[in-house]
């Protein structure tokens, strides 16, 4: 947003009947409707679950697919990064311009590093010898855990995606001189969003990994 | 609509745009790049409806062909398939491109002045909504012209029949088009909603409550909730649906270890509140056209508002009615035939209550009010026959029968339908400034009351003596041919009716010898209709204070104390966000978006499959621009300065 046009908002941004800005009610809306496409997703991972269809008569133990260390500490680095999250936004709200700067970087770094490991873990699953779990087979027959698991994963690492391009727009934005407590609300925003992405995780996290080694 | 007291003041010096790819449309814009940028709600509402309206006709002529097909035993008007694509094509366009987006057009329209608000929260992302319909509703359209031709599967979809093994014709194009247009479609409702929830938690003018809001506005809130919370699911399947179909994942493919079974959950899922965001925005038409017409309050307005709530709510929880002969097991099955008739009765009430506002009052059959007590009547029939088939045993006998048929067409044409033409009927005039013949509204009603119970009243009996649905001819001696006839002839005849009312609505903008309207021609009470129709563009010179429910209504015949009052002018004037060519550009990114990936897989001279994603990414990077260019445009704006009372 323009310098031109903050100022013209600021003047117009109208006193609204709940006192909560326009642009938080909007994305509350949208997350709680992310709860229901999340909910819908993982749904038919956990209702297809157990369900071992393999036509060669391989039974699929998951774990042999898995690689639980890695994920646990990709894990561990998409939740530290919230906290880089609510850093950059209590800066932004200071006006402390350079520390916000480094607070959304290291969300960046903490959010790529997450995808990379994404990355990484689908490729290895993919072609893990003797153990490929591919969209649509598993050791070479149909299956349909690749599918849930995969389409799942991957809308979740699309959130973390979308979150990190979003993120980059405003660490570049914040070099033009122009940002100020003024955008506050707007990284305040980034941040629900990035939070409840997260929150998300918290969820797939047990329910698609650690429960494969529980039950 | 600039009156001459309007001075233009150029924006401050410095929110001029920079260097901008398209010069941002003005003030004065007019024409046809008024029409493509606008981000006026008045405006956006009219093209939502116009819209629906073609489709409507489109929808219609699909309809009256297959009513031609089963004008007598084994009739070949249309083959199988194409019987096929022709229900599928009709539920499809009747349900998402013209029961929603007329719902839309009156949402769009009305709520914001309901509530006193200058336009929706965010007007951009309004345009945005619309130009995603359309794209979507091309699609779907244009499915006709490739391989395979329209989708045969219903508008339900159901696995296994968009399986690519069991296509009819090898390389079936038609479930993909189905597939895609119902997502784009899926963004339109979805950005509408957050639009319409935020509106109206947000944008009331002071005094306006939450239990000052008008019963439509209401509606438009508890709808734009159901659609937010019900669209993710089908979004979702069809998300599974198309990788099932183009990257061969195993979601509802039962030869690899999928579930259809799992399908119908999920459409059901959305499929059930679907059916309640098609009804309530009717719901709420005629609880502000009844009261009107009687010349009561509205009886029971709390008990409207809540009962409303909870339908929506318990919608969320009797989508398996819909899948009682699947064999879920007992216990599933009785639960959901006991929310089943739960359900009905917060219908009931809402019934009981415009039943109370009529009761005793001075009742004007003006033509509005016709389509609201032929709504009345038809919906109880429709809800009957819904709380027949709420019980099990029953339904395994109406399941897939003309049974069903009757009933959810009396639900959503005597229901839905009629609603709609009731709001066009009662709103047009505040929208062309013009009122329309009584003599043609009461014409129109006659034909379409008659022929859509003609059409639709011996269904049931049809559905009990056993024609299935969904089935393009039945053999001789059965029966079915008498009544099978009389449908026909009833669909016609409720298919002319439809057309006259349509032409009527459109001569209204044009005819300039009808009788203005003026302010509030009805007499009625809500707050849109304290400003001149038409509208002006910033709808209100000055900000109402509500201080009572009927607002309108008490200015006239109320108590002092309950007069509204207006905030005073603004010196800075009303500000006016500028128009912008970005929703449009972003839609037309999405839209190709949409298209590429329909076409991004070819089968190469040796047999392989070859995929390109060049188009795709192209569309899909457009798309990303606009919004870009869109957040660094931000609102922008010009101010008017309407005198006081010119509203
Ligand atoms: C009193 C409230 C209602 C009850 C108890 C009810 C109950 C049912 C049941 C049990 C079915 C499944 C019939 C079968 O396939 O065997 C059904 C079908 C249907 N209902 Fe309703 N209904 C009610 C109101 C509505 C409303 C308000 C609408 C829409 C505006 C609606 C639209 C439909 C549609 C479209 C179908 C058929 C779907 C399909 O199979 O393609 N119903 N209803
Ligand atoms: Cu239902």
């Amino acid at each position: 947003m323009s310098d031109a046009s903050a100022h013209a908002l600021e003047h117009h941004e109208p006193v609204t009947s709940t006192g909560i800005p326009n642009k938080k009610v909007l994305m509350w809306a949208f997350l709680g409707s992310d709860c229901m496409f999340f909910g819908t997703l993982i749904s038919t991972h956990l209702i297809y679950r157990k369900i071992s269809a393999t036509v060669g008569g391989n039974f699929l133990d998951i774990r042999d697919v898995f690689d639980i260390e890695l994920t646990s500490f990709s894990t561990f680095i998409l939740l530290a990064s919230s906290l880089f999250m609510a850093l950059a936004v209590s800066a932004i709200h200071k006006g402390n311009l350079n520390s916000t700067r480094w607070m959304l970087f290291g969300t960046i770094i903490f959010g790529a590093i997450f995808l990379a490991c994404q990355v990484y873990e689908f490729t290895h699953f993919i072609h893990a010898p003797g153990n490929e779990l591919t969209l649509s087979t598993y050791r070479g027959e149909p299956h349909v855990f690749g599918s849930t698991f995969y389409v799942l994963t991957g809308t979740h690492g699309t959130h973390v995606a979308i979150g990190v391009f979003w993120l980059l727009g405003w660490l570049a934005y914040s070099f033009t001189g122009k940002m100020s407590t003024a955008h506050a609300l707007d990284v305040e925003i980034c941040g629900l969003y990035w939070h409840f992405v997260d929150i998300v995780w918290i969820i797939i996290f047990p329910v698609v990994y650690l429960m494969e080694y529980a039950l | 609509m600039a009156t001459e007291s309007i001075k233009y003041l150029a924006p401050d010096a410095d929110n001029k745009a920079k260097t901008q790819v398209f010069p941002r449309p003005g003030q004065h814009t007019t024409g046809l790049v008024d029409w493509l940028t606008t981000i006026d709600h008045k405006k956006i509402g009219l093209m939502y409806g116009l819209t629906a309206l073609f489709f409507l006709i489109i929808g219609g002529i699909e309809a009256l062909l297959i009513r031609s097909q089963l004008w007598d035993h084994n009739m070949a008007v249309l083959t199988n398939r194409e019987y096929n694509q022709m229900f599928t094509m009709h539920g499809t366009t009747m349900v998402f491109l013209v029961i929603m987006p007329l719902s839309a057009a009156f949402f769009n329209f009305i709520m914001p002045l309901q509530i006193g608000a200058r336009d929706v929260a965010f007007p951009r992302m309004n345009a945005l909504s619309l130009w995603c319909f359309v794209g979507g509703g091309i699609i779907l359209n244009l499915s006709w012209f490739f391989t395979g031709g329209s989708p045969a599967i219903g508008w339900f979809g159901y696995a296994p029949l968009t399986d690519t093994r069991f296509a009819e014709v090898i390389g079936d194009m038609g479930p993909d088009f189905w597939i895609f247009s119902l997502q784009i479609l899926g963004v339109a409702s979805l950005l509408a909603s957050f639009n319409f929830i935020t509106t109206i938690i947000n944008m009331r003018a002071p005094g306006m409550t939450m239990m000052r809001l008008p019963v439509f506005t209401w509606m438009t809130l508890i709808v734009s909730f159901l659609i937010i919370l019900a669209f993710p699911a089908i979004t979702i399947a069809l998300v599974e649906l198309m990788f099932d179909r183009t990257y061969g994942t195993n979601f509802y493919d039962f030869l690899e270890g999928g579930k259809p079974h799992l399908w119908q959950h999920l459409f059901w899922i959305f499929g059930h509140p679907e059916v309640y965001i098609l009804i309530l925005p009717a719901m709420g038409i005629v609880s502000e056209v009844i009261p009107v017409f009687s010349r009561k309050p509205l009886f029971g307005y709390g008990l409207i508002v809540f009962s409303g709530a909870i339908i929506g709510f318990m919608g969320f929880a009797v989508w398996s009615h819909h899948m009682f002969t699947t064999g879920m097991g007992v216990v599933a099955t009785s639960a959901f035939a006991m929310l089943t008739m739960l359900i009905a009765i917060p219908t009931g009430v809402k019934i009981f209550n415009w039943i109370g506002t009529m009761w005793g009052g001075r009742i004007r059959f003006d033509t509005p009010m016709l389509f609201a007590l032929g709504f009345i009547t038809m919906f109880m029939i429709g809800g009957f026959t819904g709380i027949m088939h709420s019980s099990v045993p029953i339904d395994a006998q109406h399941q897939d029968s003309y049974f069903v048929v009757a009933h959810f067409h009396y639900v959503l044409i005597g229901g839905a339908l009629f609603g709609l033409f009731c709001g066009f009927y009662f709103w047009l005039p505040k929208l062309t400034g013009r009122m329309m013949s009584e003599k043609v509204g009461k014409f129109v009603f006659t034909l379409m009351f008659l022929g859509f119970n003609l059409t639709f009243f011996p269904m049931h009996y049809l559905g009990m003596i056993g024609q299935p649905r969904r089935t393009h001819t039945y053999n001789e001696g059965h029966g079915f041919e008498t009544w099978n006839q009389i449908a026909t002839v009833g669909a016609f005849i409720l298919g002319v009716g439809i057309a006259i009312g349509v032409l009527q609505f459109i001569n209204s903008f044009f005819n300039k010898k009808l009788k203005p309207a003026g302010k509030n021609p009805w007499d009625a009470r809500t707050l849109e209709w304290t400003l001149s129709s038409p509208v002006k563009e910033y709808n209100f010179a000055r900000t109402p204070i509500i201080k009572a429910r009927d607002q309108a209504w008490e200015n006239n015949y109320g108590p002092k104390e309950n007069h509204s009052e207006k905030e005073p002018l603004d010196d800075h004037g009303v500000h006016m966000p500028d128009r912008s060519w970005w929703p449009l550009i972003t839609a037309l990114g999405l839209l190709g978006l949409a298209i590429g990936m329909l076409f991004h897989r070819t089968i190469d001279p040796s047999g392989e499959l070859v995929r390109d994603y060049t188009y795709p990414i192209i569309a899909g990077a457009v798309a990303i621009l606009g919004m870009i260019m869109w957040a660094l445009e931000g609102p922008g704006g010009y101010h008017l300065f309407p005198k006081e009372d010119e509203e």
